[in-house]
């Protein structure tokens, strides 16, 4: 019977001094999504270019071309300038934003034909951009206060073995009630996401293709395949030319620049 | 053809090295635009007797960037060939500007425009560019204006600072074209009041700024009014109108609260000129209706106020006047958008309609469907001149 006791008494200090063990799912899906962020921090500024292929049920392709110029910004969001070269008729369009991780976001809009520069609403989270099928907040910057979390289990993905967590918008106006991530082990690189609407059921798979590693530490997609399972839509995102730590700061981001973008 | 073609000027020709800081990057884009206007009426006076007009327009755009991205050159031509209306045929160049850009400031010389204000139903306080009025009767399209701008980025704002040498005349609808009162507008004879004429040099200083969900510009502007006087006038034994440009000094307001799916609006007007002194006021809200009853579509629905203080006396439509407009967007691959607008004139009873759709075609056209219609009860409105000119228009724009 000693043993028995033993045994016991070690098990309940395993239980009450262990950390992995004394673990809530909440709290390691807390911790991963810290993890993800900490991995991911200090790239300071980038730019970019993205080609979406926007496909509709029978297969027809149009075409959006865009820039993307961001600064990283300590204990805030990220900001961000995103100028539009196709389609055609939207050319020299631009877009600012700085994103704060709770608080709504400040955007501006530049129309070039009348020139005016636009403070709009940033509400339209749930939102398509530009017709395609990625939502707005598919496409701003990953806060960790955004979501609450809850780490599920553990999966074989194509990255090795992934955490499978699920996300829970704090923001009401987001369009999903969850999104179940993928993240691997090892590098904690984001594989798939699903986005469940806010009847709680499947709308979208996100799946992340051709990761490269930029300044020896970030992790970026060459391409990201979003389906809509409801309309059998799909926009593909191919992403090129990332450049890190190209010198931006502050004065790169404000109404002048967003006004000769381009 | 958008075309994106790297010079490598100097270093090419001298095949030496550091090519960077010469590199010369040019793009030519531009938009094609044909436009058939059908009128339901014959218009009330000489010269008016149709009920179709065609029109095409050209709009090149060529832009040079050099020096690493620190200078620009943008040249925009603008040509319309209009098959009524001889005023309406007509050029422009609607930019040829140079931007040279320092750490905290710009500087931005040549033809150039420049949009102020907030509201959409009237743009009270865009005082910088002459309105290029034969083009639409919204108001919005606009002629180039030379000007010297210099603007400074600051903590507490962004500074803009003009000397604006040289006049651009409003442009006036001809004998045959519509939205014009039943005398012609004679711009041969136009008068100003400063001896410099046309080459008066006006100045401007605007202060912009972002506090937070509050976004506000207050100017001063010192110059020739972009509003004519129109004085009755025999020219030759012919009864015309003769724009009278005075001198003035102008003090503006712009100021919008984004407040969640709520915009709120406000411009402010006071002007001073030798034959008036006065204020005008328009101020609105926008409310948006987000992914309405769970599809992609987006409803906005906005309601505008227009005052001055000169009340019926004015010399503007706007004087007394409720708007409300719809804007909704499909948000699907070809950009559907309609907007619809009511203008009421509290004072003459009359209003007006305007309705605007546009769709994207393929990856280079873009088709839209505008219509206005005008309603005048009250003789003294200005607007019972262009009550007969109630329009359906279809423009197909093709950009390259």
């Amino acid at each position: 019977m000693n043993l028995t006791k033993s045994f016991y008494l070690l098990l309940s200090l395993t239980i009450f001094s262990g950390p992995v063990l004394a673990q809530t799912p909440e709290e390691r899906g807390l911790e991963i999504a810290r993890e993800v962020k900490q991995r991911d921090f200090g790239w300071a500024d980038m730019q970019a270019e993205m080609l979406m292929v926007l496909r509709n049920k029978q297969g027809e392709e149009s075409v959006r071309e865009i820039r993307i110029k961001s600064l990283e910004q300590e204990g805030d969001g990220d900001k961000s300038l995103t100028i539009f070269d196709k389609p055609l008729d939207v050319k020299g369009t631009a877009f600012l934003s700085f994103s704060h991780p709770l608080e709504a976001d400040d955007q501006w809009l530049y129309l070039p034909a009348l020139k005016r520069v636009k403070r709009i609403s940033s509400r339209n989270k749930s939102g398509p951009f530009m017709g395609s099928e990625f939502a707005y907040e598919d496409l701003s910057s990953f806060e960790i206060e955004k979501y609450s979390y809850k780490y599920i289990r553990d999966e074989s993905c194509e990255g090795g073995t992934c955490f499978v967590v699920e996300q829970y918008p704090v923001d009401k106006d987001s369009g999903y009630t969850r999104r179940v991530a993928w993240i691997d082990q090892d590098q904690y690189r984001v594989w798939k996401v699903e986005f469940y609407d806010r009847k709680n059921s499947l709308l979208k798979t996100l799946n992340f293709k051709g990761y490269q590693q930029y300044l020896d530490k970030y992790w970026r997609a060459d391409l990201q395949q979003m389906i809509n399972h409801q309309t059998g839509k799909s926009t593909d995102l191919k992403w090129s030319g990332y450049q890190f730590r190209v010198g931006l700061n502050d004065s790169d981001f404000n109404k002048n620049t967003l006004k000769r973008a381009r | 053809m958008c075309k994106r073609v790297w010079l490598s000027g100097l270093s090419v020709l001298l095949l030496s090295g550091s090519a960077a800081a010469d590199e010369v990057f040019f793009e030519y884009s531009g938009r094609l635009s044909g436009e058939l206007q059908g009128y339901f009426h014959e218009g009330q006076f000489n010269g008016q007797g149709y009920h179709s007009n065609a029109s095409l327009a050209l709009e090149p755009e060529l832009y040079w960037e050099f020096n690493g991205g620190n200078d620009s050159v943008v040249f925009t031509p603008f040509y319309r060939l209009d098959q009524r209306d001889d005023e309406r045929t007509h050029g422009d160049i609607r930019e040829l500007s140079w931007i040279h850009v320092g750490d905290d400031w710009e500087l931005r010389s040549g033809l150039r425009k420049v949009f102020w204000g907030v509201t959409e139903f009237n743009h009270l306080v865009d005082v910088i560019n002459q309105t290029d009025a034969v083009e639409d009767s919204d108001g919005e399209d606009k002629l180039g204006q030379p000007m010297v701008n210099l603007s400074l980025v600051r903590d507490w704002g962004i500074v803009d600072l003009f000397v604006l040498p040289g006049f651009r005349e409003r442009s006036f609808a001809g004998h045959e074209g519509r939205t014009r009162s039943g005398l012609v507008v004679d711009t041969a004879n136009v008068r100003y009041e400063a001896g410099d004429g046309d080459q008066h040099i006006d100045t401007a200083v605007r202060w912009s700024q972002s506090f937070d969900l509050f976004d506000v510009g207050l100017y001063w502007f010192n110059g020739t009014n972009r509003d004519p006087r129109l004085e009755a006038a025999l020219i030759q034994g012919k009864p015309v109108l003769v724009p009278v440009y005075e001198q003035m000094d102008q003090i503006g307001f712009d100021g919008q609260a984004t407040l969640d799916s709520w915009l709120w609006k406000l411009e402010l007007l006071w002007r001073d000129t030798p034959s008036d002194r006065y204020s005008a006021m328009q101020a609105g809200v926008e409310y948006s209706f987000y992914g309405v009853s769970d599809t992609t579509t987006d409803v906005g629905v906005l309601v505008e106020y227009g005052w001055d203080e000169r009340g019926i006396d004015a010399d503007t439509i706007f004087q007394n006047d409720l708007f409300l407009g719809s804007r909704i967007a499909l948000n699907d691959a070809a950009s559907t958008e309609f907007l619809v607008g009511l203008g009421y004139d509290l004072d003459f009873d009359s209003r007006s309609l305007f309705l605007e759709a546009s769709s994207r075609f393929g990856e280079r056209w873009k088709l839209s469907l505008d219509a206005r219609l005008f309603d005048a009860r009250d003789n003294r409105d200005l607007m019972v001149n262009i009550e007969q000119d109630d329009l359906l228009q279809l423009t197909a724009d093709y950009y390259f």
